[in-house]
Parts: structure tokens; sequence; C-alpha cells
């Protein structure tokens, strides 16, 4: 879709700038919202590009430089910090050689800290896109990524393989 | 569940896998005792239908009784009758501060211009909360019924649900629960066959804590920063787009049809004379059973730990944080404290939100603390120095503090601050700040203090912000 198309399906008020924001951000491969967007957003919503700017940064879930294309969001609030959400941010951070806020070399993961997520039940917890696990442990958190990376690679090869035949 | 365990329980024999661990049992065999308070323990009011019926279809909800309040408001009673219903019933508004809703319904009502909004408020973020996030996975069509009943009350046709972006359940189910009652025109044009109109629809937040206060809500949804709005003139005046808005919790909301269909009078069985009803806590940390309860009002804390938690998962009661992360911390001293408005505004406590943070002797009040900070130097919107300073020197100074690197004054710096943010501070996230931490100075003074540097040998300057200061003067 393009920007003038997302903005036609809410409409050009300003209330609707978070719904559209939201919608770029989604639609980009590498999850963020890039410079061109933002530029052609603020001709076609008529805000200027400073107002767009300012009101994106403000909010947590909107990112301006590239990420991974699984987001790994791991709570950070008190009720996880009790049950040892310190020890996943570890494990993630062991496993994957990244650093919050990084993204690995393949593209493949970010990690980002987020607040409460709203299902403190089973603590600790953590996001990855729009999934949610809960009761983790190093164990768990291995097998999650494990299956992920798993996943990713049958689909590269599925693509070679429908690449090789159309050829 | 298999065949084989259905086949099980009704022959009547145990299913290993749902028994509930022996120490689970005893206290199980407590609950079902004769105090005829109890009793009342077995009836939901808000919670009634959640995982009784299937939210996503629209029959079920209507086979249980729903939108016949909504018909009965609309055919049979007048704007000014309803709002006098919810004000009898004494309904409190369950988002935290606790201000009476038929109360807020009358200013809006008393408003002429036109349009008018009513906004349900799911921007849920306080940590350690969810109550509105399983009310509304659980019965999505209880919160749009409560919200038509609250429009024709005031006389607004046009509502909004705003909802956290993390939600993605939520917005699934409301978005499904919407459509399916405009197909059977209980949302829409001409309602119940009157000329009453109300169409819902959704907005999505992006992730900030502040935008559940409502002024920073109302910024959001217009598509700004959501930083808070200065009050008079309130949102019932002067609201979404300036325009007169009603926004109610989602909590409140699902209060609503029961009340209108059983009467105030039915609704004021449960609770306390001050505080009537019952509430949706969250109960988390170191129990046997975290998860979501539903209570009357003015239940204590051990009832909630002993009888509904299942008890302790390991060591002893140390503390226990209600409200999430803004609220006060109680000590061992005040488990038989009421929890309602009343009796914890005489204690010097408030209710806030209802998560319910249960710790034992293990967690160490300082780092408790500076986790809690940390929450709030990344959630301050930054609109008010106080705030936007305020708490990043609280979370050096619980640093300061963990590292036994504190000087001999920090408790009374912290403490000087603390009331600082509570009297300056542009919106209720500032003031909250001060909360759990007057409430640690209070009860635990002796283990803060064991924070401070002995030997004296910390440098007078170790700030890292004096030393920014120096450069430009």
């Amino acid at each position: 879709m393009t920007i003038k198309e997302i903005v036609d399906k809410y409409g050009s008020e300003r209330e609707n700038l978070l719904q559209i924001l939201h919608d770029i951000q989604n639609q980009n491969p590498r999850n963020y919202i890039n410079k061109e967007s933002i530029n052609a957003l603020s001709k076609e919503m008529n805000i200027p590009v400073s107002q767009i700017k300012g009101t994106a940064s403000f909010y947590s879930m909107f990112s301006f430089i590239p990420r991974g294309k699984y987001v790994i969001k791991v709570c950070e609030s008190p009720p996880c910090h009790l049950l040892g959400a310190e020890s996943i941010f570890k494990a993630i951070e062991y496993k994957l050689g990244i650093t919050i806020g990084e993204t690995t070399k393949d593209g493949l993961f970010t990690l980002e800290r987020t607040s409460c997520l709203g299902i403190c039940g089973v603590a600790p917890a953590m996001m990855i896109n729009e999934d949610v696990y809960g009761n983790l442990n190093e164990e768990k958190i291995g097998k999650i990524l494990d299956q992920i990376q798993e996943q990713e690679k049958e689909r590269k090869q599925l693509c070679r393989e429908e690449a090789l035949t159309k050829f | 569940m298999s065949r084989r365990s259905i086949d099980q329980i009704l022959e009547g024999k145990p299913y290993k896998k749902l028994l509930l661990p022996e120490k689970l049992q005893q206290s199980e065999i407590d609950l079902v005792d004769t105090d005829p308070r109890k009793t009342q323990y077995y009836l939901r009011i808000v919670l009634d239908n959640c995982g009784r019926i299937n939210p996503e279809e629209i029959e079920e909800y209507i086979g249980t009784g729903g939108y016949q309040a909504l018909g009965i408001a609309l055919k049979e009673k007048k704007p000014e009758d309803i709002i006098k219903i919810v004000k009898d019933s004494g309904l409190k508004g369950r988002g935290g501060a606790g201000f009476p809703t038929g109360l807020k319904w009358s200013f809006a009502a008393q408003e002429k211009e036109s349009p008018k909004y009513v906004i349900c408020n799911a921007d849920e973020g306080e940590p350690g909360t969810f109550k509105d996030r399983l009310i509304m996975e659980g019965d999505p069509h209880k919160i749009l019924e409560g919200m038509a009943i609250c429009a024709y009350a005031i006389g607004a046709n046009i509502g909004y649900i705003y909802i956290r972006g993390e939600y993605q359940l939520s917005i699934r189910r409301l978005k499904k629960a919407i459509k399916d009652a405009e197909q059977l025109g209980l949302l829409g044009k001409n309602i119940f066959e009157t000329d009453f109109n109300f169409e819902v629809k959704i907005k999505i937040g992006a992730g900030s804590y502040v935008c559940g206060e409502e002024t920073a809500l109302l910024n959001s949804m217009e598509g700004f920063r959501g930083e808070p709005r200065l009050k008079p003139p309130f949102p019932a005046k002067s609201g979404f787009l300036s325009k007169p808005t009603n926004l109610n919790n989602v909590e409140t909301l699902a209060n609503i049809p029961p009340i209108i269909l059983n009467g105030a009078e039915w609704f004021r069985k449960f609770g306390t004379e001050d505080s009537p009803g019952t509430k949706v806590y969250t109960i988390l940390g170191h129990i046997n059973r975290p998860g979501l309860i539903e209570v009357p009002m003015g239940i204590t804390l051990r009832e909630i730990i002993y009888d509904y938690a299942g008890g302790m998962s390991s060591g002893e009661f140390k503390m226990a944080q209600i409200g999430g992360t803004a609220g006060d911390i109680l000590s061992a001293e005040l488990l038989d404290v009421p929890l309602d408005y009343l009796s914890l505004q005489i204690a010097g406590h408030n209710l806030g939100s209802g998560a319910i943070l249960i710790m034992n002797e293990t967690v160490s009040v300082i780092d408790f603390l500076e986790c809690c900070m940390k929450f709030f130097v990344h959630e301050s919107c930054g609109r008010c120095s106080i705030c936007r300073i305020g708490t990043k020197q609280m979370y050096e100074s619980f640093k300061y503090l963990r590292g036994k690197k504190a000087c001999c004054n920090e408790l009374k710096n912290i403490k000087e601050l603390a009331e600082a943010l509570k009297l300056v501070s542009f919106c209720p996230l500032g003031q909250s700040v001060a909360s759990p931490v007057l409430s640690v100075l209070k009860y635990f003074r002796t283990e803060l203090s064991k924070g401070i540097d002995s030997n004296e040998n910390y440098e007078t300057i170790t700030r890292e912000m004096s030393d920014i200061v120096f450069d430009f003067s």
C-alpha cells in the first residue's frame, strides 16, 4: 500500500495519525518508519514533518531505525522484575549475541525493553511481534528462538526451491 | 480436556491433573465455611460471563440476558432516570481515582453543546494490572452495552474505545463484537426502534503509560503527543475535539448493565456502605495462585492472600503493593485493613487500579523501589520539570542506596523530593511517584537506612549532573 492509500483508508484528519503511523510501520519489512514515508505523509496529511516526528517519537511502539523481522520485547516492570526478568534478558543476549536495542546480523531479531504487557499472571513475560509468551525460563527461551530460526530456514529453503523451479 | 478425563469426572473420580497441590486443598476447605459475608464470594458482577460464554458469539451474550439492560433503558427510562440510578448505586470509577460515576455523567449531560462523546479508557498501562484486558477478552459486549447506556444518558451519539497497542486479542474481539452488534441493530441507527443512534469506533494507542490519564488520552486520540492538559476545563466541558466528553474505565462501564437490570438497591448489597459493589483485583507475586479475582469491596489483604491466592508460595509475607507501580506499599501491620476507598484513605493510602503485588522476605525494598523508579523515569512525559528531573533524581538516589553509597541525609532528601513531586507535578503520574516512596519511608525506614554509607567516605560531588552545571556557569 502506498502512503496515499493508507491515508485514504482512514481519512486525512489529524486524529487518525497514530493509526496511519501504525500501518506504515507494520507494512515496512524492517518494522520501522523511514524518512521518505514521513515526508510523503506530511504532504498527504498537511502536517509539518517536525510535528509528525515529534508525535511519533513520543510513543515507544514506533521506531525510526530499521529493526529485525522479529522484535522481541521483554517486560521489565516490577512484577516481572521480581520473578527474574533480568535473567531472561541475559539468556536472550547470550543466545543471540546482541544487547538491548540491537539487531542480529541476519536481520532476524531485535531485542527491546518494554513496560508492562498486561500478562503479569504468567511473569516473566515477553512479546515477539504480536505473540505473547509467559512463564519464561532459559530453557523455554532457547526453544522459542530455535523454533523461529528453524521456521525462517525452512521458508528460505522453500523460496530458493521455488525460484529454481521457475528458472 | 480429553474424553477420558471428562468420563472420569462424570463418574465422580478425581482427575489428578486438575487437583490442587496438597497445601492448597487445605485452604480450599477453609473457604467453604459458614461466614455469611463469604457466601457472597460466589457471585460476580463484572466477570459474570467471563469463561462462561464464548466472547466471540453475540448470541451467547444475548442468551445470558445481554442487551436487555439497553432495551429497558431505551424503552422504559428517561436519561435522567438512568443517571439517578447510577448515582443511587454509589458506583465509583474503577480506574484508580474513585470519582463517583453518576456525578461524572451528570456533568456531561448538563452540557448543551453537541456532538458529545463517550470514551472507554482501555489504556491499561499500570504494571501488574490486567483486569481490563480480561474483561475485554472475556465479555466485550458488556462494555459496548455499558457505553450505549452511558451515551443515551448523557446524549452522545459517538463512542470511542482507546485500547493500548499491545492488546492485540482485545482489539480483535472488540472489533468483531462491534460488527456483530451492528448487524443485529444493537448499535448503529434507531436502536431498539427508538430514535437513538450510537456508533462505536476503536482507537489504538502506541505504547505510552501517561496516556491512561484522561486528558493525555484525549491528546493522543486527537493525534498529538500524549501529554496531559490543564484542568479545568474538565473533559465533561471540553474534551475530545473540544466537545463535551465522558471518559470511563472499562470496569466501570462493565458494571452499568447489571445495575440498570437489577437496580441500585441490589448493587448496594455488595461491598461497604461507602464503596458499594465488587472490585476486580489482579493478584501476583510470591503466591500460589496468581490471577484475577472479583470480590466485594472492603475485603482485607489477609483474606485475599490466604483465601483466594492460596497462601504464600515461598517464605513469609513482607509487603504488598496495591494499585500497581504507582501504588502504596503496605507492610504486614496493615494486613487487616479493609480494602475500600474510605478505609484506606483513613489509613493514609489509596486503593488505585486494583493490582496487588505480594512479596516475601527475599525481596529487597531498595531493589524493588529502584525498579519502580526506573519505570517512572522511562514513562515521564517530560512536560513538567519536577517530574522529568525528579523521577531521574529519585532513581539515582535508590541506585546509591542499593550500592550502599548514599550520603547521610539521603533519606531526608528523598522525602523532601517525594513531597515536592506530590505538590508540584502537573498530572497524576508525577504525583503518584510519591506514594510508593513515602509509604516505604513510613514502614521500612530501618531497612532503607542500611543503604547509607556508614564510613562516610562518599564523594560529596558524585552526581553526574553537577559537573555539567559547572561547565555552563
